[in-house]
């Protein structure tokens, strides 16, 4: 019944087909460890992203008036409704947990090189299109934070000279945050947004599956193949990583659920507790930080002393990623066959990250203003040293096979 | 009567944020829960509404029968047991008594947390500059009369010699002057009681959410135990 | 690969166990999403039951209640409406009220607990228009018969007990909700007579 089910859509659609190319028969190396859990977790978030985010759709109400009123009666009136804002507002800075690990997978072995340059613009799409979707969502349950953070960022645009003011008043529609911003966000928020990144999403998997699976080896599996051509070192996706990934789902869904139901503030990081009061435009809370995944960026722009390049420092810092697989010349993918500057650069990148990401989140003092000039040099000093020292770097053999 | 030395706000001499004290928040007492929402309903709730939470809600929640949450602790003039728990003050008319509108409490346990409300209740002083006579020591320059004054006495700071590593140091401290209807004790049980709703209206469903919690936890366990195994199944093909 | 023989017994059974485990873990996260469906806790308060006060209902008279966003007529009868219910049967569908469309206690020929007055939900059991009360003028629709209630959408026709006469789009008899009399003059629409 079932088989002639399968054969009767065959005929019509590429079913069997795309499931052996992309799942059943997707030649996968059979050497990835845990940094390759990443992936399929943001998938998965993705789709709890979409699903709670629908349902939270059913009872918000986008209006300065009803936003923070529908949150609570979300929270309070509807059935079950703290618990799928719970996974919406934990799902978030999930989102950002995994897809941080995954890019810093990637820097690990090298998987932004040839031939998989576009996977990584892809990804990196996703990162904007993802840092745009969680700053009008942080404005949408319209308390003190949602109001003042976005007026913060939306202020950033008025540093561009000549244009600024008039673009912070278009992307406002208003001369203060107001009802207006709040509805075209929600628009963008769950419509625009979701479709942009599903479509990405879709272009990352089909670039990867193009080009195949990078390892913790950083060589290509397909150089070796058996005589069946099927490459020696690579298993099917389909059983082995399926039940795979679903270790690392249960295992995410552990500390995932953990927070969700005995700390879903996470200590005021994941919700912040003066956004627990409704927007008021007349009176700004006593300190200002944006929610913790913006936090490494917003350093670097609190960094910078002068207002316009602390904007341009700020894009800077993301844009550079997008450079990535041109900056690093190296022909050696993975950094256990690279030199030992290159893991020290990768190690005072990822320390240099995780300062800021502090230092975002404090009240900007001398020394922690200091502190962030310094690491903001280091972040960057990470894409010119490796610029620098890649085109001629002293590398170890790479094995014939993967360990 | 004696004056009672208040021991809670030594204020150290130095400047900076007020130390908090350590709130007694018991979710689980019931009992608690049910004297902190009359304190609130007859205390705070004049001026303060919490208009995201429903009476019948706090009826059910705390187990108050709905009959006697009507007589004793619903005042607002034609009030319906599923209504929301807004308050008749209009914001204007407060503005003009207070300076500002007093704010909604439903979230302010979220908002300043549990330790502030705690050690904000217990700070008020006479200060004749102030409009209604009293200051706070956590919230300088409140615009709220000390609502629990009756209970409390009237507190008010006075200079405290001691010794300090065999130096005298003056500190600042708060003492009442005996006139409240409650003891000590009995008014800082009385003030844990108020936060110990104000944090149980901040998220009303976090009894059940841990609750719950643990239940997921033991599935999920179980889930990833199963998951384990049959990867290490698979995977002996690999390996 | 190696060539470890595979043991497709274990590995059968710990691929349904987890199948099982795993589907039983989704169906746990639909509930919350199902039931975040039903009425909310501001809806069930604004359909919490109604009092209805009767002592200024003339006889003849029909006032309309929200009840659950629902109009809910009460109406108080005269003793000649109420005569000339008994002399309808067999033009009405279902005379006896045999279908459940009210509580057991309104199951008698005036479909009421008191015989004058009467309470029914005003929505039309064919497609949920709310019928209008024709009040002397209803023998336009049922000859000889003054009063009655007409659905203005595809000409349904009840009479004053809210019983569907034949030969009309309409099923079933009007819906008698759930109501008792607190006092002589005080109904309450919503809960049965001893029902918290």
């Amino acid at each position: 019944m079932l088989t002639k089910l399968v054969a009767w859509m065959d005929e019509r659609i590429p079913l069997t087909a795309t499931w052996n190319k992309h799942v059943g028969k997707y030649p996968t190396p059979k050497n990835f460890n845990f940094w390759y859990f990443f992936g399929s977790l943001a998938l998965l978030v993705l789709v709890n992203q979409l699903l709670t985010g629908i349902w939270l759709t059913m009872n918000y109400n986008p209006s300065a008036e009803g936003a923070f009123a529908s949150v609570e009666y979300i929270m309070r009136d509807v059935e079950w409704g703290w618990l799928i804002r719970y996974m919406h507002s934990t799902g978030a800075s999930a989102f950002f947990v995994v897809v941080y690990l995954h890019m810093f997978r990637a820097l690990l072995y090298g998987s932004y090189q040839k031939p998989r340059e576009l996977l990584w613009l892809f990804g990196m799409g996703i990162f904007v299109v993802l840092m745009a979707e969680a700053f009008m969502g942080y404005l949408l349950p319209w308390g003190q934070m949602s109001f003042w953070g976005a007026q913060v960022i939306i202020s950033l645009f008025g540093a561009i000279p000549v244009i600024g003011e008039d673009l912070t008043l278009w992307i406002r529609g208003d001369y203060v945050i107001s009802g207006a911003t709040l509805t075209r966000f929600f628009a963008l928020h769950v419509i625009a947004l979701p479709l942009v990144l599903v479509a990405l999403v879709f272009l990352h998997i089909v670039a990867l599956h193009e080009v195949g699976s990078n390892n913790p080896d950083g060589i290509e599996i397909k150089k070796n193949k058996g005589p069946d051509g099927w490459p020696k070192d690579a298993i099917p996706f389909h059983p082995y990583y399926t039940v795979k990934d679903i270790v690392g789902v249960a295992g995410f869904l552990i500390l995932f659920c953990a927070v969700i139901f005995f700390a879903p503030g996470m200590g005021g990081l994941f919700l912040e507790p003066p956004n627990f009061e409704a927007a008021n435009p007349l009176k700004t809370p006593a300190h200002i930080a944006p929610v913790w995944y913006f936090t490494p960026f917003y350093a670097i722009l609190r960094a910078v002393p002068d207002k316009l390049f602390g904007v341009i420092a700020m894009g800077a810092s993301i844009v550079i990623l997008f450079v990535l697989p041109w900056l690093d010349r190296c022909k050696v993918k993975s950094f256990r066959y690279r030199s030992t500057l290159h893991k020290l650069n990768i190690v005072q990148f990822a320390i240099s990250f995780v300062v800021l990401g502090y230092l975002g989140l404090q009240p900007a003092t001398d020394l922690f203003t200091w502190m962030a000039r310094a690491f903001t040099l280091l972040y960057f000093g990470f894409f010119i040293a490796l610029w620098l020292y890649s085109k001629n770097e002293k590398t170890k053999p790479l094995p014939e096979r993967v360990t | 009567m004696l004056a009672l030395l208040v021991p809670f706000a030594a204020l150290a001499a130095g400047g900076g944020e007020y130390p908090l004290e350590k709130a007694p928040v018991d979710q689980d007492d019931t009992a608690s829960l049910q004297r902190g929402a009359k304190l609130f309903m007859n205390y705070c709730f004049g001026c303060h509404s919490t208009q995201y939470q429903r009476y019948q809600r706090v009826a059910e929640d705390l187990q108050i029968p709905v009959d006697l949450m009507q007589q004793h602790l619903m005042f607002v003039p034609g009030a319906k047991i599923g209504d929301l728990m807004e308050n008749s003050m209009a914001d204007k008319d407060a503005a003009k008594w207070f300076g500002a509108a007093p704010p909604d409490l439903t979230l302010v346990a979220r908002v300043r947390g549990a330790d502030w409300i705690y050690t904000y209740l217990h700070t008020f002083y006479a200060d004749p500059k102030r409009p209604w006579g009293v200051n706070n020591l956590v919230f300088k320059d409140v615009g709220m009369p000390h609502v629990l004054q009756e209970l409390q006495g009237v507190p008010s700071l006075v200079d405290e010699e001691r010794m300090v590593d065999g130096k005298v140091e003056t500190h600042k401290v708060l003492k009442t002057d005996g006139s409240g209807e409650l003891s000590t004790d009995e008014y800082d049980q009385a003030v844990a009681d108020i936060v110990n709703f104000l944090v149980y209206a901040a998220e009303p469903m976090q009894q059940e959410r841990k609750s719950l919690g643990i239940w997921v936890m033991l599935f999920l366990a179980v889930f990833f135990v199963l998951a384990y195994l049959l990867k290490k199944e698979y995977w002996r093909d690999v390996h | 690969m190696s060539n470890a023989p595979v043991d497709n017994g274990r590995r059968r059974f710990l691929t349904v166990a987890t199948a099982v485990v795993g589907g039983a873990g989704a169906a746990f996260v639909a509930v919350p999403f199902l039931k975040s469906w039903n009425p909310s806790a501001k809806a069930k308060a604004a359909g919490a039951p109604v009092e209805v006060n009767i002592s200024k209902l003339e006889p003849g008279q029909l006032i309309r209640v929200e009840w659950r966003g629902k109009p809910v007529w009460v109406t108080r009868r005269t003793p000649e409406v109420l005569a000339q219910l008994a002399t309808l049967d067999d033009q009405l569908r279902d005379a006896a009220s045999e279908e459940p469309q009210q509580p057991d206690y309104a199951k008698n020929p005036y479909r009421s607990i008191r015989d004058e007055v009467f309470v029914a939900v005003g929505i039309c059991t064919h497609l949920g228009c709310s019928p209008l009360f024709l009040d002397g003028n209803f023998g336009e629709q049922v000859a000889g018969v003054d009063h009655g209630f007409f659905c203005p959408c595809h000409g349904s026709k009840f009479d004053m007990a809210g019983r569907v006469f034949s030969g009309v789009p309409a099923p079933l008899n009007l819906v008698v909700p759930p109501y008792h009399f607190v006092d002589d003059n005080t109904i309450l629409v919503g809960v049965d007579q001893g029902e918290a």
